[in-house]
């Protein structure tokens, strides 16, 4: 399998690859880690005619604190968030949740910026962004602009992205501490994308949820926060007439692929579960 | 498409090569460098037989495009043997534990191994299975082949390798 042929370009800075793509026009793509993109190429199922790499862009790659907020560059890999002490700390569950992204060696590769810019319902940091408030920089012929994670996905790898953008850093709000959080994911094997998976952070207060946010991956065209679902819980103790109602309000919006994970049904009735069973892991974390 | 001349390391010698910018690594690695212990599975970024080193990274070489290699440092399957010829540990420990049976996807699995011990001198088992899990096996069941990076592991340490129970 070889993929077909393209013009190879490696700009140094960010404006050279604005620059590049913008001239280039649609049939150009930036190439991050590549492991979504590359495997596309190699089925023909995408045929950019030139690839814009941004491993030579300076300044994409780390992560740094800026107050009560981290800002991750766009070409940090998914290895790198997971030796990070800073992210084990401030933002435990992207921990989780990156140690859940394909295989080792992919992840040696795999980019932030790259999983959440693909536009793929199948990835887990979107739903994830959606449930930390996270924005993403873009950077385009016009100017750089913020979007929040939640405005930004809006069709199957139909994104907020204008042709020329790029997105360069994900800014994530640090969650208060103590919080409780968990990534639930069911998958088949080893490098599946999720059947289904749910992503919550919530806090309590008194033994009754303060707050509480819920996000869903692979359960519909694009990621999803369960605003209704999260909403039943607080001022609830999470008992289990709690769960259900959650898993219940959450199944309402899901409305996932048939496809080789399982028909629709299926997906939705594990949908619920991973709902449940994240908010109970969550509970259990409350520091 | 015209082509584009790389200059790499691999297994300690400066190569280079004309290659389209379409190359795979793998290919470039197989067919311009004639090493084929690194092996091609499924070409679809799953089954890690292609796993090389790259600038201390396990990457799988399918995925990745030669002229992305430019300038980088790296190991195959082919640099795994000790200066004087002699087996590695970690090639030692594939022979003594049988931790292969068809061998395909042992050159993959080696590679990994290595940089899995690198990062991680004396792994659990549940972190050598995870350590691994990009890798697929079709022969063993896996079992030897975590038996062989115990034994890697322990032989780098400088202590004997004691199998465990089962």
């Amino acid at each position: 399998m070889i993929p077909g042929s393209f013009s190879y370009h490696r700009p140094a800075s960010v404006s050279d690859a604005v620059k590049l793509l913008a001239s280039l026009g649609e049939d150009a793509r930036p190439l991050a880690g590549g492991h979504s993109l590359v495997p596309m190429m190699k089925l023909r199922l995408a045929a950019p005619t030139h690839l814009v790499d941004l491993h030579g862009v300076a300044g994409l790659r780390g992560l740094r604190r800026d107050g009560n907020a981290i800002v991750i560059g766009a070409m940090t890999t998914q290895h790198e968030l997971l030796a990070s002490d800073e992210i084990a700390k401030a933002l435990p569950i992207l921990h989780e949740t990156a140690l859940l992204i394909a295989d080792p060696q992919v992840r040696y590769r795999g980019t932030i910026g790259g999983n959440v810019a693909n536009g793929d319902p199948g990835n887990d940091l979107p739903a994830l962004m959606m449930v930390l408030g996270a924005t993403y920089r873009l950077e385009g012929p016009s100017g750089a602009r913020d979007v929040a994670a939640a405005e930004f996905y809006q069709g199957a790898y139909f994104t907020a992205l204008e042709p020329g953008e790029i997105l360069t850093s994900v800014t994530i709000p640090v969650p208060p501490s103590g919080h409780g959080y968990a990534y639930e994911k069911l998958k088949r094997k080893v490098g599946d994308y999720a059947t289904a998976a749910a992503a919550v952070v919530l806090t309590m207060a008194g033994g009754k949820v303060a707050s509480c946010t819920i996000g869903l991956t692979n359960l519909h065209e694009t990621p999803l926060l369960a605003a209704e679902a999260s909403q039943v819980v607080i001022g609830t103790a999470l008992d289990a007439a709690a769960l259900k109602q959650a898993a219940a309000a959450a199944q309402a919006i899901m409305a996932p692929a048939a496809d080789a994970r399982g028909p629709v049904e299926y997906r939705k009735h594990v949908g619920g579960i991973m709902v449940m069973r994240a908010l109970e892991r969550a509970k259990s974390r409350l520091a | 498409m015209a082509k584009t001349h790389v200059t790499m390391k691999v297994n300690g010698a400066e190569v280079e090569g004309l290659v389209e910018p379409r190359t795979l690594l793998v290919h470039f690695i197989r067919e311009n460098l004639a090493l084929t212990g690194t092996h091609i599975g499924c070409e679809t970024t799953h089954c890690g037989a292609c796993t090389v080193d790259l600038d201390g990274m396990s990457v799988k070489s399918c995925t990745v495009f030669a002229v992305q290699a430019e300038g980088s440092d790296i190991t195959t399957i082919e640099g795994m043997a000790n200066a004087d010829g002699s087996l590695s540990a970690l090639q030692e420990g594939f022979r003594m534990m049988h931790g292969l049976q068809c061998g395909f996807c042992t050159p993959g699995m080696i590679l990994r191994a290595h940089r899995l011990l690198k990062e991680n001198p004396s792994p659990t088992e549940a972190e050598i299975r995870m350590g691994i899990s990009g890798n697929i096996c079709r022969c063993t069941g896996y079992q030897n082949i975590v038996k062989a990076i115990q034994y890697a592991s322990a032989k780098i340490s400088g202590v004997e390798y004691k199998e465990a129970a089962e």
